[in-house]
């Protein structure tokens, strides 16, 4: 049945499609979870529409309420169409350096952007709407860093969908964000098959563009829970650049930056098996991050860039 | 015992005479920052936790693996190994 009432309805069910021709070895299997598919184009329309769902059987939202969140973009973009469905207002705080086809998305969607200093990164975002959310208590801060419906989006949606549709899965792979994905999908395959390994991929951190000041800015999210990873691994920008053109190039998938960070990962992983089945989610595709050049430019430009521009 | 050149995050280099790279030796990684905190003793706060485990905002990757899912400090390292220290920051 593909008949449905509302985009809402289409969040989640995401196809997983074969990517074995990225795979280093052909007795691992590499399947691709394409969170791009979801209406919003973000694995994150699955944790905005399950925190608002939340919020209002709790009791938090109510009519007419405005909905307060830091976002560097996915999450906002989700949390729009679910907000321009149910009639919500949204304040978005986004560093002022993330690439620009996200703030016209979030526009587009109807929600108002709050820009933070760029120069503090995603931090100073987080920094910024906790600020704003003291000053304001009428505002709904749903705060996907610590909203335990953000992992349990994925454990009653992308985990049994993995499950459902693959099995077979030894090792899934994704990035780490706000760990709310690997998070949900780590525990319900755990509980389904206790030997299955969930391994992180860190996307270069950018330090820079991050904006830490001191080590003490860092930030390390209320909903991780470190005993539910295997491994984690950073993956370098250029390398991630280089698997979101192999993806495009040898499969015919348009992901974002992170999903070819996260391919690269996956095939960091698939080196070390003789043999087995990889699932790793790509959280978006390529088209918010056209402006990045990332497809285009020679890849030390497109890295140089990173120093001045967010592209995750 | 090996020696490794290490970069440090920007945050933490004022701790360090402002050095961009230090350089240690150790057969674990927590020998090696033994080391580096012996040259550079303000770098300790910023590797390390009271209770001797590495630095909560910190995270430590040997070729390019977290060593909080290897052997945490006793994470042996051998020559050409390259040990990587960067800041935690959040994404989403």
């Amino acid at each position: 049945m593909t008949r449905y009432e509302s985009v809402l309805d289409l969040i989640g069910n995401t196809p997983l499609v074969g990517i074995h021709a990225l795979s280093p070895n052909p007795a691992v299997r590499i399947y691709a979870k394409l969170e791009g598919q979801n209406p919003g184009g973000s694995v994150k329309d699955r944790i905005a529409l399950r925190m608002i769902v939340q919020a209002e059987r709790d009791g938090l939202l109510t009519p007419g309420a405005t909905i307060l969140e830091p976002s560097s973009g996915n999450t906002g973009i989700g949390l729009a169409m679910v907000c321009r469905v149910k009639g919500y207002r949204l304040k978005i705080v986004m560093p002022e350096n993330v690439s620009i086809e996200r703030r016209q998305l979030l526009e587009i969607f109807g929600a108002e952007v709050i820009l933070s200093p760029g120069e503090e990164g995603s931090n100073g975002g987080i920094r910024m709407a906790q600020a704003i959310a003291a000053e304001h208590p009428e505002y709904v801060f749903l705060y996907q860093y610590a909203n335990a419906a953000n992992p349990l989006a994925h454990y009653e949606g992308t985990g049994p969908e993995i499950w459902r549709d693959c099995p077979e899965i030894d090792v899934f792979v994704s990035g780490l964000g706000t760990t709310g994905t690997l998070m949900g999908v780590g525990r319900y395959l755990k509980e389904r098959k206790p030997g299955v390994q969930i391994v992180a991929v860190e996307p270069p951190s950018g330090e820079i563009v991050q904006g830490l000041r001191s080590l003490d800015d860092g930030y390390v999210p209320p909903v991780f829970d470190p005993t539910v990873l295997d491994g984690k691994r950073i993956v370098r920008l250029g390398e991630s650049i280089e698997f979101t053109r192999d993806l495009v190039n040898i499969c015919g998938i348009f992901g974002g930056i992170s999903s070819g960070a996260a391919v690269a990962g996956a095939v960091k992983v698939a080196r070390k098996m003789t043999s087995g089945t990889i699932v790793v989610l790509l959280a978006d595709g390529g088209w918010k991050y056209l402006s990045t050049g990332a497809w285009t430019d020679p890849i030390d430009e497109v890295v140089a860039r990173s120093s001045t521009t967010i592209f995750f | 015992m090996p020696s490794f050149e290490v970069r440090l995050p920007t945050v933490v280099r004022q701790h360090a005479g402002n050095a961009v790279t230090v350089t240690g030796d150790g057969d674990t990684v927590g020998e090696l920052f033994a080391d580096l905190v012996r040259q550079y003793p303000g770098l300790r706060n910023y590797l390390i936790s009271d209770d001797g485990t590495l630095h909560r905002f910190v995270n430590v990757y040997v070729n390019d693996e977290d060593i909080r899912y290897l052997g945490q400090l006793d994470t042996a390292v051998v020559a050409g190994d390259d040990v990587s220290i960067l800041p935690a920051v959040a994404g989403g």
